[in-house]
């Protein structure tokens, strides 16, 4: 690791200025990616602007929305008794993420922008586009199974590892930035990009801006949700395929519906066309199936994740089932 | 072995407290920081290598690599006596012989600014094509060139082929890592010619021989202390070129260096269980006796040395067979050589072999258990010897009754709780019982404690726990009055810790040791005490006071003893070794493992329900500790069944999963409920206690437990491990 320059801000305002100007500075809140980043040399900055001590931990239950403060501790949002009882799906995903150790350190805001875990982006002696712009993807053709079947470009097949980040697509979240330029907001689901040409950008953020908060719209998926994770063991480990299934049901039949999937793609991927297909249909098994299969629309697998061609649809009807059943 | 067999592990509050001292941990005066920089190819010469930006980084002493390394005399010479070949000769040329092979150490004032000058380092390579996909190098295979290299054949060749029942599959099993939590680690200094590290190492008298063959001196000038490993697994059977990258530093240097491998490194430089491709062709009759069993197996290593391991050997003598043929045939491949891990070739071996039993007493329609017994040995047929003792069949009851056997169903599928499909199922595990001469000082000091004495290594089984128990059961004195002192040179000649013989070995030099002490003790109290002219036999020795057997009112203490004698102490060295008449036994721990399995096809997952583990290891000398070994190995075989596999890209050929966040081990929340059950019976030929060796056979035989668990929950056979969620994923069907 270089020797780089760590220091402290005291507000978001000049957290946001102290990084503008430099090109090779970096925020850093709890560190759970950014540390093992630097360690790998993966990324290599001159400068950290620590932001742990900003007024951005508050979780605040507003008129119509709730705001999460970007420096929340995912362990923090997860206990929380009333985002357990508002939004339960946010509550399952934190917590079917990394370990209780890792989820005291991490924060809301660093969850999003956390890295992919594709192996070849972390090993600095293979060739990587997210990491190496133009250096070639080493996934395609190589080791693939953790890869995306959506969206994916010839540049990149990775995925986003966060689990948060799926409930919080499905979720209808904003997030709310601070840049050099003010502040502005950004729909949750247009906040991660897909790879295209430019997969070293995991994400819309720019001129360094700062996520400050994230508000979740209220919304009456309190009963029926699921976060359904699939992954190679019971704890520490990403998924392989996991669905975020929050239902409104009445009379056994779907009013509303938001539906997700989390390791398939460069970002949280959200279903709202099979949400259209959901809404207004009753409960029923064939129901989930017919949904599950125009969810995987346009899906394709790179050899070692073929299975998640049958994994997919199979964690959907699951996540489906157990969220209207319970 | 009543009073002390559930004594706490002595070593268990210095390891928890922190206080205990791993190699890395000594405190050495002036101690400078190194590491290794590996190569980024898998097979070539170096071109050039750019050292001068690390040179002159901060902090920074020296940077050796090929271009100016003083080579170690010992380089032309040098055998490793474990492997047929050539040790890898750190720094000795340009060659590369696999990935991540050390090219460049930098030592420097700091661990950061030595890591930081490591990133500097760049080197060009002219490179070669390398090989290390065993699966598109099979057909180059050849004999290990030794007489355990051999084939052996018992009655008809391949007679299997002939049988009424035939079963002929395919099973391999991928490349898997050691990765103890204690890193790889070494200080390494030298006092003129005569080196002293601390470092990771199973074995002190070996890493002696090794360093002292490496740098031409005699063994007996090279200290090596290892008083405490945190896990090894068997990577540290095996003197590796770190160990030797750190003393050449140090001398160069004239300085102590410390040396820790990366966790990376731990997946390219210091062993692994290698890749095995194995054929089984097994043969019965209708009504299920086997006629034939044939076991080969094709196992990588590295192109600079022969590794083998006993892969095959269980095929040979574990069931009542009477023609047998088995085959070992290795491949070379750029990668390190590997080196035994945990239940070794044994382990793999019977992940083939129990599978392959399972597969052939499903063809049967029989119970899987039914058919082992129908082919029980009596006997070992390989060595025609008698068994010491073997209580296979009470692991069978004890497991079947634990883990309710009564409830599987042979067909496939045919169980259910609630959406999850059911399926039970065993394997079988066996390792043999050594014993190495040993040698242990058993010392009574004036203050009441007894001093045991041996070089050998504690990894972590609780070696010095079973010294304790059995040092206090004879002498009859506290366990807390027992002071263990091992792990280093210049104490009494132990063996190598590995291939479960330690207890069998330093155990019985304790044990005769301890005997040879209280005989002094009581010989010298006839003599010159109060008991003057009285028999020993009349005597007795216990809590450190001679009393009379005849008169309770009499006795003398210890203290009193050495000073009428005026001695400082008691003490005898003693050399214990195998009799002659264990020479006409067939001596094997055996192990039975049971799985029952919950699966949800739709998910591809598989849950542990329970997990059932019975071993026969005759008698066991401490409760708490064996089970804790049991446990360990039971979940090692778990990882080996349904998670680890060193994945490999090919095109690069190099690691891609070299962390712990991609190499999965088990973690508590996989396995929801867990037992293990010892028979305890002591074996009469074994050794004086009547031990026969667990840490092997604690891993062996869990593979295929779990896989036949699936089959029988699911229907789908894997044959390759592991036994990940894609290979038993089935789209999913509608309800009806």
């Amino acid at each position: 690791m270089k020797n780089f320059q760590i220091i402290r801000a005291l507000s978001s305002k000049s957290a946001v200025i102290s990084i503008a100007k430099e090109k090779e500075a970096m925020f850093i809140a709890g560190g759970t990616n950014l540390v093992d980043l630097m360690k790998k040399n993966v990324v290599a900055p001159d400068k950290l602007v620590d932001i742990t001590a900003l007024d951005l931990k508050k979780i605040e239950f507003l008129t119509g929305k709730t705001s999460i403060g970007a420096l929340a501790k995912n362990s923090q949002v997860a206990e929380d008794k009333a985002i357990i009882e508002k939004h339960p799906l946010l509550a399952m995903a934190l917590t079917a993420g990394a370990s209780q150790q890792i989820r005291h350190m991490a924060t809301v805001g660093g969850n999003m922008l956390q890295r992919t875990r594709c192996s070849y982006f972390y090993n600095t002696d293979m060739p990587c586009n997210k990491r190496v712009p133009k250096s070639g993807c080493g996934a395609i053709g190589g080791s693939n199974r953790m890869h995306a079947i959506f969206g994916a470009s010839d540049s990149c097949i990775a995925v986003h590892p966060s689990d948060m980040c799926v409930a919080l697509a499905a979720l209808d979240a904003t997030v709310q930035v601070e840049g050099p330029k003010g502040k502005r907001e950004i729909k949750f689901t247009d906040f991660h990009r897909l790879p295209g040409n430019t997969p070293e950008k995991d994400n819309t953020l720019q001129n360094k801006e700062l996520i400050t908060s994230v508000e979740i719209p209220n919304n009456n998926f309190t009963k029926n949700v699921h976060y359904l994770k699939v992954r190679d063991r019971s704890s520490y480990a990403f998924a392989l395929v996991s669905v975020a299934a929050a239902l409104d049901i009445q009379n056994n039949t779907i009013n509303d519906v938001r539906l997700a999937m989390g390791g398939v793609a460069h970002k949280p991927w959200r279903l709202t066309e099979v949400e259209e297909f959901l809404k207004g249909k009753t409960v029923s098994e064939t129901i989930f199936r017919q949904a599950a299969d125009l969810a995987m629309k346009g899906a394709r697998g790179y050899g070692d994740n073929d299975f998640k061609l049958t994994l997919g649809p199979n964690a959907i009807v699951e996540a489906l089932t157990i969220a209207s059943s319970k | 072995m009543s009073k002390t067999s559930n004594i706490n592990r002595v070593d268990g509050f210095a390891k928890v407290t922190g206080s205990a001292t791993y190699s890395a941990e000594y405190k050495t005066d002036g101690v400078v920081y190194a590491c290794l920089v590996g190569s980024t190819i898998a097979k070539g010469r170096i071109k050039s290598i750019d050292t001068k930006k690390a040179e002159w980084a901060p902090g920074v002493l020296v940077v050796i690599s090929h271009l100016n390394v003083d080579k170690p005399s010992g380089y032309a010479k040098a055998k490793d006596p474990h492997n047929f070949g050539q040790p890898l000769q750190v720094f000795k040329d340009d060659t590369v012989l696999y990935y991540d092979q050390p090219i460049a150490m930098v030592i420097a004032d700091t661990f950061e600014r030595m890591q930081y000058a490591a990133s500097l380092i760049k080197a060009e390579y002219i490179k070669e094509e390398h090989i290390t996909d065993l699966q598109k190098a099979k057909d180059k295979e050849k004999k290990v060139e030794t007489d355990k290299g051999d084939d052996y054949h018992r009655g008809v060749q391949d007679n299997y082929k002939n049988a009424a029942v035939v079963l002929e599959e395919e099973y391999t099993i991928p490349t898997e890592v050691h990765n103890p939590m204690e890193l790889a680690n070494i200080i390494a200094k030298w006092d003129g010619n005569k080196p002293t590290v601390y470092t990771k190492s199973q074995g002190v008298e070996g890493t002696r021989r090794s360093i002292g063959g490496v740098f031409g001196i005699p063994p007996e000038d090279v200290s090596v202390n290892s008083e405490y490993l945190g896990g090894a697994f068997g990577m540290g059977l095996h003197t590796w070129p770190y160990e030797i990258a750190a003393l050449i530093g140090s001398k160069k240097l004239n300085r102590p260096v410390k040396l820790v491998l990366h966790r990376e490194q731990m997946f390219t430089n210091v062993g692994f269980r290698p890749y095995t491709i194995q054929k089984m062709g097994l043969g019965a009759t209708k009504d299920g006796k086997l006629t034939g069993l044939t076991h080969e197996a094709v196992a990588m290593t590295s192109s600079y040395e022969d590794f083998m391991e006993g892969t095959v050997n269980m095929s040979r003598f574990i069931y009542n067979c009477d023609n047998v043929s088995t085959r070992y045939r290795i491949v070379k491949l750029d990668t390190c050589t590997p080196i035994w891990m945990r239940g070794p070739g044994e382990a793999t071996g019977s992940f083939a072999l129990e599978s392959a039993m399972d597969e052939l007493a499903h063809k049967l329609d029989m119970d899987p258990i039914e058919f082992r017994k129908l082919n029980y040995a009596e006997k070992d047929l390989e060595q025609n010897k008698p068994w010491s003792s073997k209580y296979l069949l009470e692991c069978y009851e004890g497991g079947m009754e634990r883990i309710g056997w009564k409830n599987r169903k042979n067909k496939p599928g045919s169980v259910k709780e609630g959406e999850w499909l059911v399926g039970y199922g065993m394997g079988t595990g066996t390792f043999g019982c050594y014993r190495s001469p040993t040698s242990v000082k058993a010392k009574f000091l004036a203050d009441g404690n007894l001093v045991l004495q041996c070089s050998v290594n504690d990894m972590g089984p609780g070696t010095a726990t079973m010294m304790t128990a059995i040092g206090a059961e004879i002498t009859g004195l506290p366990s807390e009055n027992v002071v263990i002192e091992m792990g280093k040179s210049g104490l009494p000649k132990g063996p190598t810790q590995g291939g479960s013989a330690t207890t069998s070995s330093v155990g019985s030099a304790v044990h005769d040791a301890c005997n040879l002490l209280v005989s002094k003790i009581l010989g010298l109290a006839v003599e010159t005490s109060t008991f003057k002219g009285m028999a020993i036999t009349d005597l007795a020795f216990a809590n450190g006071v001679v009393t009379s057997k005849k008169d309770n009112l009499k006795s003398v203490s210890l203290a009193s003893l050495l000073s009428a004698n005026k001695l400082e102490n008691f003490e005898v060295e003693n050399v214990s070794k195998a009799t002659e008449e264990a020479k006409k036994y067939s001596i094997y721990s055996f192990s039975v493992h049971f799985v029952k399995v919950l699966v949800n096809p739709n998910l591809g997952k598989i849950r542990l329900a329970h997990v059932v583990s019975c071993a026969d290891i005759g008698t066991v000398i401490n409760q708490k500790t064996s089970a804790g070994q049991m446990y360990g190995g039971a979940v090692g075989g778990i990882g080996m069944g349904l998670m680890e596999a060193l994945e490999i890209d090919h095109r690069f050929g190099r690691p891609i999963n070299n962390n712990f966040a991609d190499y999965h081990v088990p973690v508590n929340a996989d396995i929801e409920k867990q037992e293990v059950f010892f028979v305890n019976k002591k074996d009469p030929i074994s050794n004086p206690m009547g031990t026969k060796g667990l840490g092997e056979t604690a891993l062996v035989g869990m593979a295929p437990a779990i896989a036949n668990a699936v089959f029988n929950a699911t229907g789908k056979r894997v044959r390759d491990l592991p036994i990940t969620l894609d290979k038993i994923l089935e789209p999913r069907v509608a309800n009806a």
